[in-house]
This record gives C-alpha cells, sequence and structure tokens, in this order.
C-alpha cells in the first residue's frame, strides 16, 4: 500500500491509474451514421492512454465542462491506439460529444464492465440479435467472429430497426452481406417508401437462422422489451437460457460499482456487466420500474 | 413434381392432419404464381382463397393517404397470407403484394369451409392452427406498437 503522499506522485508519475481521472483523447475522424447518431474514432492526445478495450466493454466519455457517458465500444478495427464509439445525440453530454469537431479534446475512463464471452462461443453456432443501436456494442463482436470464421460454427446476425432510415453501418452491411458464411437477416417494423427487405420484429428472424440449438450461443442487444422476447424467441427454438448473453443499459456515474446509480436488483451493471448471462438477468427482468 | 396434397404436408400448418384430410384439403388447391410487385390481392376484395406461400415473399400492406404504402409484415415460404377467408364477412382487411417471383398454393376459401363444415374434427384442427400463426402475428404487432426503437438503448 502506498501512502496518500506517495499515492499522488506516483500517480502524477503515471505509474497508477486511477480510476476516476479522465485520461485527454482527440477526435481524429468523425461519421454520421444517421440524423441522431454519430461514429467517432479517438486517441490519445498525450502519451497516457487506457487499456486495450475488448468488445462489449463501455468506457466513460468525458464532454469537458458538461459531464460524463458511458458509451460501449463499436468497433476494433482500427489501430491500438485508437478508440471507436458510435453515440446516440439523445441528451446533453452527448449532444455536446457529437458537437465535436476534429482534433477538440475530451476526457475518456475506462475500460469498464465485462465483455462479450465470445471465447465460450467458439466451435458453436452463433446468434447475433441486435435492435436499433444495439448493433453498436455487437459490431466488435462480428468483426472478431469475422476475422476468425473458422473457429466458429453457423453464423447469424439478426438485425431490427424501427424502419429503414434506421440501419447504420451501412458499408459494413454490404461487406456482411458479401460473405455467404455469415447469414445476415436484417427487418424493420414497419416500411414506407421502396424498401423490398423483410418487415416485422427481430424475434421473427430467429426462425430462420440456422443453428443446432443444443451448440448455440446468442449475444443480443438492444432496448430492453426486445431483448426480453428475443431471448423468450430462443428459448423457445430450444436454446438453453446459459447460453444466452444480453447487454444491460442503465444510468451508469462512476463505472466502478461504487455509487449504485446502475444498482440492478443484486448487480452493479457497471461492474457485473454491462453483459450478462440471460440466466442471472433475467429474474429481475420483468421487476416493474427497477 | 408434388401433388398440392404433397406440398401441404410439407408444411407445420397442416401437420396435425391425417393423409384423408389432406386428400380432402387437396381438392380444394391450385398452383398461383406472381411476378415481383403484383397484386395477390387488395384491400376489401373477396377473401377467396388462404395462400400458403411456396417460395418467395408477400408484403402485407396498408394504404396511407399522404405516405402511401406502408408495409406491416412480410411474409416468407412455409409461410400463411389471409385468415379473411375464414371470417365473416369474407374481405381481405389488407393488400397483398408479392415482392419478388411469388409461388403458393391457393386453397379456395369456400371449398375449405364447406368441407370444415362436413368434417367438424378437420374445421377444429385448421381453426387451431390458424389461431395460433393469429395469436403469434397479434403478440408481433404489440411489440411493435411499442415502438421500442424510438427510445434510448
Amino acid at each position: 500500500m502506498y501512502t496518500t503522499k506517495e499515492y499522488k506522485v506516483k500517480e502524477e508519475a503515471s505509474e497508477i491509474e486511477s480510476p476516476w481521472v479522465p485520461i485527454p483523447y482527440k477526435v481524429t475522424s468523425k461519421k454520421m451514421e444517421n440524423r441522431k447518431l454519430m461514429t467517432f474514432a479517438f486517441e490519445p492526445a498525450r502519451q497516457k492512454r487506457i487499456e486495450p478495450i475488448k468488445p462489449g466493454q463501455f468506457n466513460m466519455l468525458y464532454a469537458f465542462g458538461v459531464g460524463e457517458i458511458p458509451i460501449s465500444v463499436s468497433s476494433l478495427f482500427q489501430t491500438e491506439h485508437k478508440l471507436v464509439h458510435t453515440i446516440q445525440d439523445v441528451g446533453a453530454v452527448s449532444h455536446a460529444i457529437n458537437g465535436l469537431s476534429i482534433n477538440d479534446n475530451l476526457g475518456i475512463r475506462g475500460p469498464f464492465g465485462t465483455c462479450w464471452p465470445i471465447e465460450n462461443a467458439r466451435g458453436k453456432d452463433l446468434i447475433i440479435m441486435a435492435g436499433g443501436v444495439g448493433l453498436c456494442p455487437l459490431r466488435p463482436v462480428i468483426e472478431t467472429v469475422m476475422n476468425k470464421r473458422d473457429q466458429f460454427g453457423d453464423v447469424n446476425v439478426l438485425y431490427g430497426t424501427r424502419n429503414p432510415d434506421g440501419i447504420i453501418y451501412h458499408e459494413d452491411i454490404i461487406y456482411w452481406q458479401s460473405d455467404p458464411s455469415v447469414n445476415l437477416l436484417i427487418t424493420v417494423d414497419h416500411a414506407f417508401s421502396k424498401w423490398h427487405g423483410n418487415v416485422g420484429v427481430v424475434t421473427h428472424l430467429v426462425n430462420k437462422a440456422k443453428f443446432d440449438p443444443e451448440n448455440t450461443v446468442a449475444f443480443v442487444c438492444g432496448p430492453e422489451v426486445m431483448m426480453r422476447f428475443g431471448a423468450y424467441a430462443l428459448l423457445e427454438h430450444g436454446i438453453s437460457d446459459e447460453n444466452i448473453f444480453v447487454s444491460m443499459e442503465r444510468n451508469m456515474k462512476c463505472a466502478i460499482g461504487f455509487c449504485g446509480h446502475c444498482q440492478y436488483g443484486p448487480h452493479f451493471i457497471c461492474k457485473d456487466g454491462a453483459v450478462f448471462n440471460f440466466n442471472s438477468i433475467k429474474p429481475h427482468l420483468k421487476i416493474h420500474e427497477l | 413434381m408434388k401433388s398440392i396434397k404433397d406440398l401441404l404436408n410439407e408444411l407445420s400448418f397442416f401437420e396435425d392432419l391425417s393423409d384423408d384430410m389432406l386428400e380432402f384439403i387437396a381438392g380444394c388447391g391450385q398452383n398461383m404464381h406472381f411476378s415481383a410487385n403484383e397484386y395477390v390481392g387488395k384491400e376489401n376484395d373477396s377473401a377467396d382463397y388462404l395462400f400458403v406461400i411456396r417460395s418467395g415473399k408477400i408484403a402485407v400492406q396498408l394504404q396511407h393517404p399522404v405516405k402511401g404504402q406502408l408495409t406491416i409484415r412480410t411474409l416468407h415460404e412455409g409461410e400463411i397470407a389471409g385468415f379473411s377467408w375464414i371470417i365473416p364477412p369474407y374481405r381481405l382487411q389488407f393488400d397483398l403484394k408479392a415482392l419478388e417471383h411469388t409461388s403458393v398454393v391457393a386453397l379456395n376459401g369456400t371449398c375449405v369451409r364447406k368441407k370444415c363444415e362436413e368434417d367438424h374434427t378437420l374445421g377444429y384442427l385448421l381453426m387451431k392452427h390458424s389461431a395460433s400463426v393469429m395469436n403469434k402475428r397479434l403478440t408481433d404487432t404489440r411489440i411493435q406498437l411499442l415502438d421500442v426503437y424510438n427510445q434510448r438503448v
């Protein structure tokens, strides 16, 4: 143990990383996904940087003078120092971050939370079910799987959005669709226009997925209602609840299990999640206002 | 070439039906083909058929006065299109439009209803399976009504 004075000296010398202190990063690229959604690449503004992040984990992004928000990593395809996050403009902080320009600075703490258990899925069939912006935390999983495609069985990506305008990551989707070894199915809740794709809820796509229920791992991310019904559909098709993983979302503040803002039953979403085994989370999913 | 009975026999919708019942129902069926963008049926048309999709894709659509055609569901291989044949006044509630070249087995509604009246066991099985499909579609519609993607995740 260090004395407070020693700790401060070492912290200043960057030997100890405090989980409370954001590290300065700068915006290196910015891409609009749709009207409210922006994908950023950040790289360290100075020498200091956070530890490598894994699929499913999140960082706390700090807009100076405005506040902090938890955002999952949305790609791992950049060079190792870069971080990619996709941010939906829904509040003061996300609005401030989405307003940043190239070379503007922000603070980043992390990485925090659990990751998608991709290692457990090796040799098995995979169902990746995403709803709306739930595709963002799952994109690193798809990237990892496609990078090591021969290590997995049948791979199904089931993606649902509100309407065709809600579809994001167009370039990735075209790339995934071009790979015959990936069964990518997209549906929208309703569609005007000349959309000739599927219309209906994303859970319905499970009927068209190719998998052996005894040997399948499923990763589900999206609005909580969608994840609940998604998990029910997977269970109905014979996948064990121990092989279903969901990513939960709550108002995270400290991100290290101290403040209790993200408490969910006996769990802290920031520390015990955000990725949970469905078996451990299902008793709480239907509790009103939890 | 497969007979209508063989085609029906491959579908889970008809799985509980005995051989005789399938034979009976197949007598009401015929193969039909629709080109891409061709209407299988239009809202308020007489619901003459129960369509069993063999291949292709059918959109269930509703005309919006300003925005045009709203697709609320797409139906694919192995699915059933059109339940209005079984419920008076036997009129289609929505437009049914083939989105690509689509082949169906079309069971004549009047003929099937007549056979269901003659054989109540057959009628019960068909109603039971129809109710199950309609229940699933109602559940899906209720989830769609929640508009879950219009919120923060």
